[in-house]
């Protein structure tokens, strides 16, 4: 029977990063991962194949509607299955590149189900059916999420498909239905209205990308039905028929009143996600998930001796950094070091056009906590480089405590803020104030100088506008 | 070449003034020997020389003010060898150790001083925690420079001891409430010419810091008086009887003060309130029995402390009383002589005074006036009878004590001192 100093079930961001940081402190390590690659729903049917779309659909559309304005005459024409394959060259490099680093890091990477059999071992069933099991003195279980279902809609990936069959669509459809205006929906309801589709997201809250900053959200939703989504809000999804040229959807208010049919030629269910504990074994070393189908922890740490939890299966964001964070705290703490995870400073990032960047608390939840804050808001029609560039939508937000000027909050909108979000991050990981901002150097002319303004409207001597 | 440093002065004492050079820049100077007087808030200290040799030369004269870590002046070593040459010695002007570690430096300083010449045998160390050495987020720096603070006196809340915004403010506002104490009297005395007929004199430190403590207590403290008396029959035939026999005993006097400490310790258990302090928005409450007993020297007044009083007799009261009165009219008192009362005592009475409301020792919540016995006319049971009476006054603040408990201390204190038996009983 092989033995590991540490043995870890999936290997997605979370597996594969507790993997290399384990690998890297000299642990025998063992990554168990079900699918044929490495690099879990991040890298397969998430993140890295839905940002190659949205920024390959991002380029289609602007030659289309902007390049005349820039002086650029092109005939453009749209070669969908050449920009799928694109997609999968880019998942298929990456996941190469995590296998590379299991290398590098002397990983042995395990294909099979892995489960939980008892303290101290993980039994893995591989795709011929064939079990072994293996010691491990600590356990990591990092299995991920999956879609979130919706009675009434079940998914066949045909006509009613979720996140991963929406990356692969074989047309672009004439209309298509998305359920749920969280971010996943609204970004691959993006892609395909930029590919030509007509696009009706449809939410049951009254609202899109609940947990978002109010302001910023209502910015959003006002560019996107600009773009030409409907939005159907406070609309709940009663039923749904799938044809075999298209589906149609029975719909009616929240909050009662006559239903209504809606036909599209496909429909995106994109309510959620839900940790993935199916087949763990968990109940072999006595645990037990929340109703809620989460891992309790306390700082990774479960109730069974020798057994951690990392990532999506575990409460907080199912955010690939978060479960990142997450891989390194955990194993430096197996290793005896000080392993921490800030959860006041996680970014999240909305990749739509205009972008949504966000770090902290949002101005709601300030106000729920009774905290003193100021703000300091600086738009991007007023930032040179977003005016010469022509992409002037969207702001920049700053909330600073009352009194100490401590950054509490940063919100952004605006092409590009995802890459600008992590200057703010390091601010808040250091406890820094507004004025910290306001009084650093930022080039000129770049997007970032909006920050730097709006961290000085904080407290009103804001320069350029 | 050995720099003689500002020795650390005790908590919560940031300055202190050159008083006297016992030396003159040139003057041979044995180890141990005085070589300059400081004064600070509470004491006065004297620095001594660290090693045979010469003083080459003073850096701060009389009466510049200095911080701990300052440097006062400079020894060279050797004896007669370096005393030919001072003058070409004095000119190059060596700065103090190189920075080093001024962290473990800061660590190892002893944060109170045991006696009045507490200069380190050895060579001087380098100012704790310089400037250099503390991180300041940017606008931290700004606050610093535009208000002249001393980063190395902020409290760093950051990462890593970092100095934010928020602490440079909190150490702006600190400052800015202390100045508003002092600022009337540095602003009278700066700004009014001096007559024919006048004359002006420095308030020593101990006067300035007299009057700044106090006129911080009347702003800080909701404070007012309440008022009883005491028989003082009782006591006083007590003493009659058994004080020969005490002082035999002990070898000490019995007075009156062992018996209003161990009332007011009776009293301070009873109304727990009176002996608790206010922190920010929150009350401590101190489970000990610190009393402070105010003694009036030639410099003025000063309050040294009389620790664990409840643990005491009558006997030892006294003879820590005796020993704290004697310390401070030698000037002998050291600083944690003078630091950390919970309670404080006050006797106008030696000087004859009949009725008084004092002034609280801040941050304590209570103090006690005691005054003049006098003979009164007082009705005893249907009779006027002669008795001898002393006024007492709890000057309190209404911010921490209710009046019900104000009034109940003295009531308290009242009914030990008139029943003395009563302590016996631990009524």
């Amino acid at each position: 029977m092989a033995s590991y100093d540490v043995v870890i079930i999936g290997g997605g961001p979370g597996g594969y990063n507790a993997a290399i940081r384990a690998g890297q402190l000299g642990m025998k390590v063992a990554c168990v991962e079900l699918r044929e690659t490495l690099g879990g729903t991040c890298l397969n049917v998430g993140c890295i194949p839905s940002k190659a779309l949205l920024h390959a659909s991002e380029l289609y559309e602007m030659a289309v509607n902007d390049f005349a304005g820039f002086g650029i005459d092109a005939s453009v024409k749209l070669n969908l299955p050449a920009m799928l394959k694109q997609k999968e060259g880019s998942v298929t490099a990456l996941t190469k590149g995590v296998e590379f680093l299991f290398k590098k890091n002397k990983v042995d990477w395990i294909k099979g189900r892995g489960a939980l059999a008892g303290e101290g071992k993980v039994a893995v069933t591989g795709a011929d059916g064939k079990e072994t099991t293996l010691e491990a003195k600590a356990i990591v279980i990092a299995s991920g999420s999956e879609p979130a279902p919706l009675p009434g809609a079940e998914v066949d990936q045909l006509r009613i498909v979720d996140s991963t069959g929406a990356l692969s669509l074989p047309d672009v459809p004439k209309t298509l239905i998305v359920i749920g205006a969280g971010i996943i929906g609204l970004e691959l309801g993006s892609v395909w209205r930029r590919l030509g589709a007509a696009v009706t997201v449809v939410e049951f809250l009254p609202r899109i990308t609940p947990g978002m900053d109010e302001e910023t959200a209502k910015t959003l939703q006002r560019s996107l039905t600009r773009q030409g989504i409907a939005f159907k809000l406070a609309t709940k999804v009663t039923n749904a028929k799938a044809g075999d040229k298209g589906v149609e959807l029975t719909v009616e208010p929240v909050a009662g009143g006559a239903s209504e049919k809606l036909k599209a030629d496909y429909v995106l269910v994109a309510i959620g996600r839900r940790p993935y504990t199916e087949g763990l074994g968990l109940e072999s070393v006595g645990l037990k998930t929340d109703p809620r189908g989460f891992i309790e922890t306390d700082h990774g740490r479960t109730a069974a001796p020798g057994v951690w939890a990392i990532g999506d299966v575990t409460h907080g964001p199912m955010l690939a950094h978060k479960a990142e964070d997450e891989a390194v705290a955990v194993i430096e703490r197996i290793a005896g070091k000080a392993g921490h995870v800030n959860y006041d400073v996680i970014p999240s990032v909305t990749y739509t056009y205009p972008e949504v960047a966000s770090v902290g608390k949002t101005e709601e939840e300030l106000k729920a906590a009774g905290v003193a804050y100021k703000v300091g808001k600086f738009p991007f029609t007023a930032n040179a480089r977003a005016k010469v560039n022509d992409e002037a939508e969207g702001f920049v937000k700053v909330l600073a405590d009352a009194i100490t000027d401590r950054i509490l909050g940063v919100h952004m909108i605006g092409p590009d803020v995802g890459e600008m979000i992590a200057e703010c991050c390091v601010a808040m990981e250091f406890q820094a104030a507004s004025e910290d901002v306001a009084r650093t150097s930022h080039p000129h002319p770049t997007r970032s100088e909006a920050i730097r303004q709006a961290a000085m409207g904080v407290e009103g001597w804001t320069m350029q506008a | 070449m050995t720099d003689i440093m500002t020795p650390t002065l005790g908590e919560s004492v940031t300055e202190a003034t050159v008083a006297r050079w016992a030396k003159k820049a040139g003057d041979r100077v044995r180890k141990d020997e005085v070589l300059v007087e400081l004064e600070t808030d509470k004491v006065s200290l004297e620095v001594v020389a660290p090693e045979d040799g010469v003083l080459t030369d003073i850096a701060a004269g009389e009466g510049e003010t200095v911080e701990p870590g300052a440097l006062l002046g400079r020894v060279s070593a050797g004896g007669a060898a370096a005393a030919a040459a001072p003058a070409a010695e004095a000119k190059p002007a060596p700065k103090a150790a190189p920075p080093g570690k001024p962290a473990a430096a800061e660590t190892k300083t002893p944060t109170s001083i045991s006696g009045v010449t507490p200069v380190p045998a050895q060579p001087a160390q380098p100012a704790p925690g310089g400037a250099a050495q503390r991180i300041l987020a940017p606008s931290a720096e700004r606050i610093v420079e535009e208000n002249a603070l001393n980063p190395a006196a902020i409290k760093g809340t950051g990462r890593d001891g970092r100095i934010t915004k928020g602490d440079a403010l909190a150490a702006l506002e600190t400052r800015a409430a202390e100045a508003q104490a002092t600022q009337p009297v540095q602003v009278a005395a700066a700004a009014r010419e001096v007559g024919p007929r006048e004359e002006r004199v420095r308030m020593t430190r101990l006067r300035q810091t007299i009057a700044r403590r106090l006129k911080e207590a009347q702003n800080t403290a909701a404070m007012l008086t309440t008022f009883n008396e005491v028989d003082m029959s009782a006591v006083m035939a007590l003493r009659n009887q058994y004080k020969d026999a005490f002082e035999q005993r002990h070898g000490i006097r019995l007075g009156f003060m062992s018996f209003f400490v161990k009332a007011a310790v009776a009293a301070l258990k009873a109304v727990p309130d009176v002996n608790a302090e206010i922190d920010g928005t929150d009350l401590i409450y101190k489970n000990h029995y610190d009393i402070g007993v105010a003694v009036g020297t030639e410099r003025g007044l000063v309050v040294p402390v009389l620790r664990d009083a409840d643990m005491l007799d009558l006997a030892g009261i006294e003879k820590g009383i005796a020993e704290l009165g004697r310390k401070a009219r030698d000037g002998a008192l050291a600083l944690e002589d003078l630091q950390g009362g919970t309670f404080t005592i006050s006797n106008g009475g030696v000087y004859g005074s009949l009725m008084s409301t004092p002034i609280l020792n801040a941050p304590q919540s209570g103090i006690l006036g005691m005054h003049k016995i006098q003979d009164r006319p007082m009705v005893v049971g249907g009779q006027v009878v002669i008795r001898p009476m002393m006024y007492l006054a709890l000057s309190y603040d209404h911010r921490v004590v209710d009046g019900q408990g104000a009034v109940t201390f003295l009531v308290r204190l009242k009914e030990h001192v008139e029943e003395p038996q009563r302590l016996l009983l631990d009524l």
